[in-house]
């Protein structure tokens, strides 16, 4: 392997790999955020939610956690078109990363609420809190600070999931490597290279998490 | 005068199960009265339906005067709405077995919510009125200190602060030592005696026999969803009228 050979095709290739990487980082920062908003509201439905929304949640929730998310952006990209909603491949594998993320989001956040002892709802209604008080003030706060952990966890699959975008055509970061490979035939660096790239985004997105994880941490 | 509790033939099960079977229970302004019996006989349903933590079927339960949780329309029992709900359990302050401090805050914010929140107080006043408390509690030089890194005394002197700085009617103490390690019951039961010293109305739930015949102006003894045996101490502990109370009293460390 010849080093300088592969750093001139790397440079060739920068603004095209560079474009990818911008995709790849749009399409997770939109999914995580859309997602993790639909997430909190369906992980307070399975929570606080009547019979009937439970329900209908708990089915949505396990039906998509259950599904590879390569099959999520395929329907969401081809059956979509077939009932009439026209979405760009781009739009659709949004569509496809923040259902999955909603669902991971949800449990998680059900989960966090379920954790919390009855006791800390009682000792907020005692003082004459009311429910939307105590949510704000004595269980959401604790909640974050459990979900916390694997929500960074979730952020980094759906940086991961975001590499399926290029089966439908989106130009992300491993699609443009792709492309940038059928024209130099150095598919060893430069799939390393993009291996690189995804792994660092992740490491950087762990480490933050970290570092707000120490800041937010209630003193024992 | 109006009492501050008036309870009339409260009822309540759990399913099947019938915990209260017709509880009438008078307290007056300055009365300490302490609940006792064996365990499963009702004590802390009891206190936990005063401050609608448990809702009940039947009866009626008066704080000063205001029928709580429930009112009647055109002959119908209605549960009252939530937000009245609210501000009726702030007419009580409660102490838990578990104490249920808000363990990502401060002692100081721990007292704080419920001012600011319930009572509307501005923030320097509420500090102001949370500082008095932690201090009568003797918790003032650590009310910087969260939860997680006090003693369970000293978390349980912060929780009956917390209580007891929203100014309420009446202090409901569900024992709240028993879940404390022997050599830190005395520095809460300190507390709360320090507080019926001063004429605060208190309806307790205990097991300390000794420091319920010194705190009490009033003994109930409870059994099987009912009041059994009721007295000022010197009776319930001198000369039990029952068999039953002179068999639990036999069995309970005084």
């Amino acid at each position: 392997m010849d080093l300088s050979f592969f750093l001139d095709n790397l440079w060739n290739a920068r603004m095209s790999l560079l474009s990818g990487f911008g995709k790849t980082l749009v399409i997770s920062l939109a999914s995580v955020i859309l997602g993790s908003g639909l997430g909190v509201l369906v992980g307070l439905a399975l929570s606080y939610g009547n019979l009937a929304t439970r329900f209908v949640l708990r089915v949505y929730t396990d039906f998509l956690r259950g599904t590879p998310v390569f099959v999520l952006i395929l329907a969401c990209f081809y059956v979509l078109s077939v009932v009439g909603v026209d979405l760009s491949a781009f739009q659709a594998g949004v569509l496809a990363l923040t259902l999955f993320c909603s669902s991971h989001v949800g449990e998680i956040v059900r989960g966090a609420l379920a954790a919390i002892p009855k006791g800390q709802t009682e000792a907020a209604k005692s003082i004459g809190l009311t429910f939307g008080q105590t949510f704000a003030s004595v269980l959401l706060p604790q909640a974050l600070r459990q979900i916390l952990p694997t929500w960074v966890n979730t952020a980094t699959e759906i940086v991961k999931a975001s590499t399926l975008l290029s089966i439908i055509g989106v130009v992300e970061l491993l699609l443009a490597t792709q492309q940038v490979i059928s024209r130099t035939y150095l598919s060893l660096e430069f799939y390393f290279f993009a291996g690189f790239v995804y792994w660092l985004l992740n490491f950087l997105i762990e480490q933050a998490g970290r570092a707000v994880e120490r800041r937010v941490s209630i003193p024992q | 005068m109006t009492p501050v509790l008036k309870i009339t033939d409260l009822h309540k099960s759990f399913g099947d199960l019938k915990v209260l079977t017709g509880i009438d229970l008078t307290v007056h302004k300055g009365d300490v009265v302490s609940l006792i019996g064996a365990s499963g006989s009702g004590k802390t349903t009891l206190l936990r339906c005063v401050n609608l933590l448990e809702e009940f079927e039947r009866g009626s339960i008066e704080i000063a005067g205001e029928a709580i949780g429930y009112r009647d329309e055109g002959g119908r029992r209605r549960r009252r709405p939530e937000r009245q709900i609210a501000r009726q359990r702030a007419m009580t302050g409660m102490a838990f077995q578990q104490f249920n401090l808000f363990p990502h805050m401060t002692a100081l914010k721990n007292v704080m919510l419920g001012l600011v929140k319930t009572k509307k107080l501005g923030q320097d006043e509420a500090r102001a009125v949370a500082e008095k408390w932690l201090d009568r509690v003797g918790m003032i030089e650590r009310k910087d200190h969260y939860p997680g890194q006090l003693s369970g005394g000293q978390q349980q002197r912060v929780a009956i602060a917390r209580a007891i700085a929203m100014n309420p009617q009446l202090m409901l103490f569900d024992e709240v030592t028993s879940s404390l390690d022997p050599e830190l019951v005395q520095e809460v039961l300190a507390v709360v005696r320090d507080l019926a010293a001063d004429g605060m109305t208190m309806l307790i739930v205990t097991h300390e026999m000794r420091f319920a015949r010194d705190v009490s102006t009033k003994v109930v003894f409870m059994h099987q969803g009912r009041i059994a045996e009721e007295g000022p101490p010197e009776q319930i502990f001198g000369a039990p009228k029952s068999e039953r109370l002179a068999g639990f009293l036999a069995n309970s460390e005084i």
